[in-house]
């Protein structure tokens, strides 16, 4: 009798176990997807409620909602933050309204993602490679490039670093480690990519920040990046200002997915949503964002939420694409006024220092703009260096060609203007 | 062990049972011309063909040079030519090493990488494939260096890539893009026409400080084989070569047609008593309008051939440059024979392509003008 008892328990253990195994072993062993059967059959589909939710630290009154998750920033770094967002502020003013007066071509203001730029860029190392977009020059101004470079490349004149190559705007500066930008859109994303690997490889210590926007995210360079930063590892940070708009275009038209964070766990990355309009949000999430990427050589998909106050640039007026009521609802909800208020319930800003910050300010912009307009453009020689490191003999035979035309048909070129 | 394995492999490639196989299905149009003058550089030599001769220059790049790294589709096991054959074993995984297969990504990546201080060398599976990449060669690496004042570029970044017709490769493993990337400043074009000179003129691309694209006809892969200067060496860029020297007619090519174009220098010798002076242009872009014109000047007559359609093709270019330098000297007007209009064929490749025939019919009708 125990030996019938016994035998038929052992069957019964035995089954357990080879129900078990077959479980285990029984997974599917397509090398291109490691995951379980099923016998349903659904489509699968996301849900609005899985929509990844936004971070956020402050609310719309400025005030720190969870106190543990308030940086532990000195205040000089606060200020200095403060600052660099109004003087961005006051150096758009400008520079819109002189391209208004014809002084330069063309501009691209940054109204509305000052928090964007500055929580983000304040978050790294200084030397950690920036690839942005256009509407990043509050990652410029602050690491510290002065007023002047950014009136020099605007006017294109012989003091720009850029030797007057491209339109305003068209930043780019080797000591501040941020990388010439471009106009074709999303260009910067896969050379991100391979900027990342190479550092990665040289060990370093660097990462990589890219820059771009919810429409720039709709190029096939955007899923080229992030496949490749995936499959080979590079630590870069995704960050995309999703501003509501590419031109006219507003999000509903560019995507039907929950906006870009959502796009990640389809390359096998990770990803953060955070309040663009939250300096201080910013900047949790890229210093998290940085710890991730350089503690694991990954990439990581950051959308910063945000909205383009301003015109897409000084060839557009976007109140033919939205009405006034939404773009100053949001101009009130300023991510600029949010972190001032801040500063004073920290007893580090006032009234009167904005009065008189404000003053300051816009007369160093106005200084260094006046200065930059009178400063002559490059040598009209220069139009041919930099194509390659050295002229090649069919350049030099361009530049002499030129150069005959010139001592003959001079006076019809703007030569005055020009070194 | 390995390498006792590849040299058996090579060995049953060149046996003649493999060679009649390829020439009763996949006829060639022309007979290779080995280099028989003296090597660029002196030393011992190996016999390789063409992809030996690569999978050399770049083993010697990542040998010399930690930062480089040489990636694309299906680059780690080998390559689909063969040209990275043994170099991820030798190098490691993070040097050599597969990507996703999308060539604008290739391209991006590669540029980024070099931007930020490696040597990267590219490969796109097929210069056929290159333009989903075109936007970043012409627009990003093309003008790095031109447009941010000289702060940053992309000189480390080499792309390479198999090109040109096979015999059997048809539309989209057959073409010949030199004109689309030599319309763009800021890019180096570099077409190789054997072993010897892929090595020296690759090694040259690799070391130089812009971005280049180096344009490899598959055909000569196997097909070419020379005695190939076991050392590193570098054959300059923006240099032709003067492979034949002649006084009535001058043949001008790249790649593969340098070779249909001394057969016909032959032919034309022996059949129509015509000296003709064969020049091997190597660098598309920027081209040596010097030793083409010197040779112009002296011969009267110019015959240019390219496998790429005749409108807008590299000889369009050089036939201009031409009648611009050499007007006065010239006897004839510039000929092109190049191929047709129309998108590369496969079953009319044999009467597509700018064949010998095409070429000693040029050559007659040149001296006959």
């Amino acid at each position: 009798m125990a030996a019938f008892y016994s035998k038929a328990l052992n069957l019964k253990a035995f089954r357990a176990v080879q129900s078990h195994l077959r479980l285990f072993c029984d997974a599917p062993k397509f090398p291109g997807a490691k995951t379980t059967w099923t016998q349903t059959l659904k489509i699968s589909e996301a849900k609005q409620e899985d929509n990844l939710p936004v971070y956020r630290v402050l609310d719309k009154q400025g005030v720190v909602i969870d106190s543990s998750h308030e940086p532990k920033l000195s205040s000089e770094v606060l200020r200095k933050m403060y600052k660099s967002m109004t003087l961005l502020n006051q150096m758009d003013n400008i520079l819109y309204e002189s391209q208004r007066q014809g002084r330069i071509s063309f501009y691209m203001t940054n109204y509305g993602e000052e928090a964007v730029q500055i929580g983000s860029i304040a978050a790294l190392n200084n030397d950690d490679l920036v690839f942005a977009q256009y509407r990043e020059a509050g990652v410029l101004v602050y690491r510290g490039a002065p007023i002047d470079f950014f009136m020099n490349q605007c006017y294109g004149n012989n003091l720009d670093v850029g030797r007057g190559k491209q339109m305003p705007v068209h930043y780019g500066n080797k000591d501040l480690h941020f990388v010439t930008l471009s106009s074709p859109l999303t260009t910067q994303l896969p050379q991100a990519s391979g900027a990342a690997y190479a550092f990665k490889r040289a060990k370093n210590g660097k990462v990589v920040i890219t820059y771009f926007g919810d429409g720039a995210a709709s190029e096939g360079d955007f899923h080229a990046a992030l496949n490749f930063a995936a499959t080979l590892e590079c630590p870069v940070i995704f960050f995309c200002r999703n501003n509501g708009y590419a031109i006219s275009t507003p999000t509903h038209e560019q995507y039907r997915g929950d906006g870009i964070a959502s796009r990640a766990p389809g390359y096998g990355m990770g990803a953060i949503r955070c309040d663009g309009n939250d300096l201080l949000a910013v900047y949790n999430t890229v210093k998290l964002a940085r710890k991730y990427c350089s503690e694991n050589n990954k990439p990581i998909l950051v959308e910063a939420m945000t909205y383009r106050v301003g015109h897409h640039s000084t060839s557009d007026d976007s109140t033919a694409y939205r009405p006034k009521e939404e773009i100053s609802m949001w101009s009130t909800e300023s991510p600029v006024g949010k972190f001032r208020r801040y500063l004073e319930t920290k007893g580090l800003w006032s009234e009167e220092e904005e009065k008189s910050w404000a003053k300051d300010v816009r007369k160093q912009i106005l200084d260094a703009f006046n200065k930059a307009e009178k400063v002559p453009k490059p040598a009209w020689k220069e139009m041919f260096e930099g194509v390659y490191k050295d002229l090649t003999p069919a350049l030099k035979e361009q530049v002499k060609e030129m150069e005959s035309h010139l001592k003959s048909y001079g006076a019809h070129y703007p030569l005055d203007n020009f070194k | 062990m390995a390498r006792a394995i590849t040299r058996k492999f090579y060995f049953l490639l060149s046996r003649p049972q493999f060679a009649r196989h390829a020439v009763s299905a996949r006829a060639i149009h022309f007979v290779y011309q080995p280099d028989t003058a003296k090597p660029p550089v002196s030393g011992e030599t190996i016999k390789q063909n063409m992809f030996m001769a690569i999978n050399s220059a770049i083993h010697s790049a990542l040998e010399k040079d930690d930062s480089a790294i040489i990636f694309g589709e299906d680059v780690a096991f080998g390559g689909v030519f063969r040209c990275t054959l043994g170099l991820k074993d030798k190098f490691g995984a993070d040097r050599v090493f597969n990507t996703p297969l999308c060539e604008q990504g290739i391209a991006g990546f590669g540029i980024g990488a070099a931007a930020a201080g490696a040597t990267a060398i590219a490969e796109m599976q097929f210069a056929d494939y290159m333009f989903p990449a075109f936007d970043q060669i012409v627009n990003e690496a093309a003008k790095y260096r031109y447009r941010s004042g000289g702060l940053f570029d992309c000189g480390k970044l080499t792309i390479r890539s198999p090109c040109s017709a096979v015999g059997h490769g048809a539309v989209y493993h057959s073409q010949s893009p030199e004109a689309y990337f030599a319309h763009t400043p800021g890019l180096k074009v570099v077409v190789p026409r054997g072993p010897i000179a892929a090595k020296g003129l690759l090694l040259s691309c690799i070391r130089d400080p812009d971005p280049c694209i180096f344009l490899e006809p598959k055909v000569l892969y196997r097909t070419a084989e020379e005695m190939v200067p076991k050392t590193e060496y570098f054959i300059p860029l923006g240099k032709a070569q003067v492979l034949t020297p002649g006084n009535q007619v001058t043949l001008v090519g790249w790649g593969t047609q340098v070779h249909v174009l001394l057969e016909v220098a032959k032919m034309a010798k022996e059949q129509l008593k015509v000296s003709c002076e064969v020049i091997d242009l190597q660098t598309i872009l920027p081209w040596d309008k010097d030793t083409v014109c010197q040779s112009v000047k002296k011969t009267g007559r110019v015959i240019v051939a390219h496998e790429a359609p005749l409108t807008c093709g590299f000889g369009a270019e050089l036939a201009a440059t031409i009648q611009q330098e050499c007007f006065l000297n010239l006897e004839a007007p510039v000929t092109r024979v190049t191929g047709f209009d129309t998108p590369f064929p496969h079953i009319f490749e044999p009467f597509y392509l700018p064949t010998k025939w095409r070429c000693l019919e040029a050559v007659k009708k040149i001296v006959n003008f």
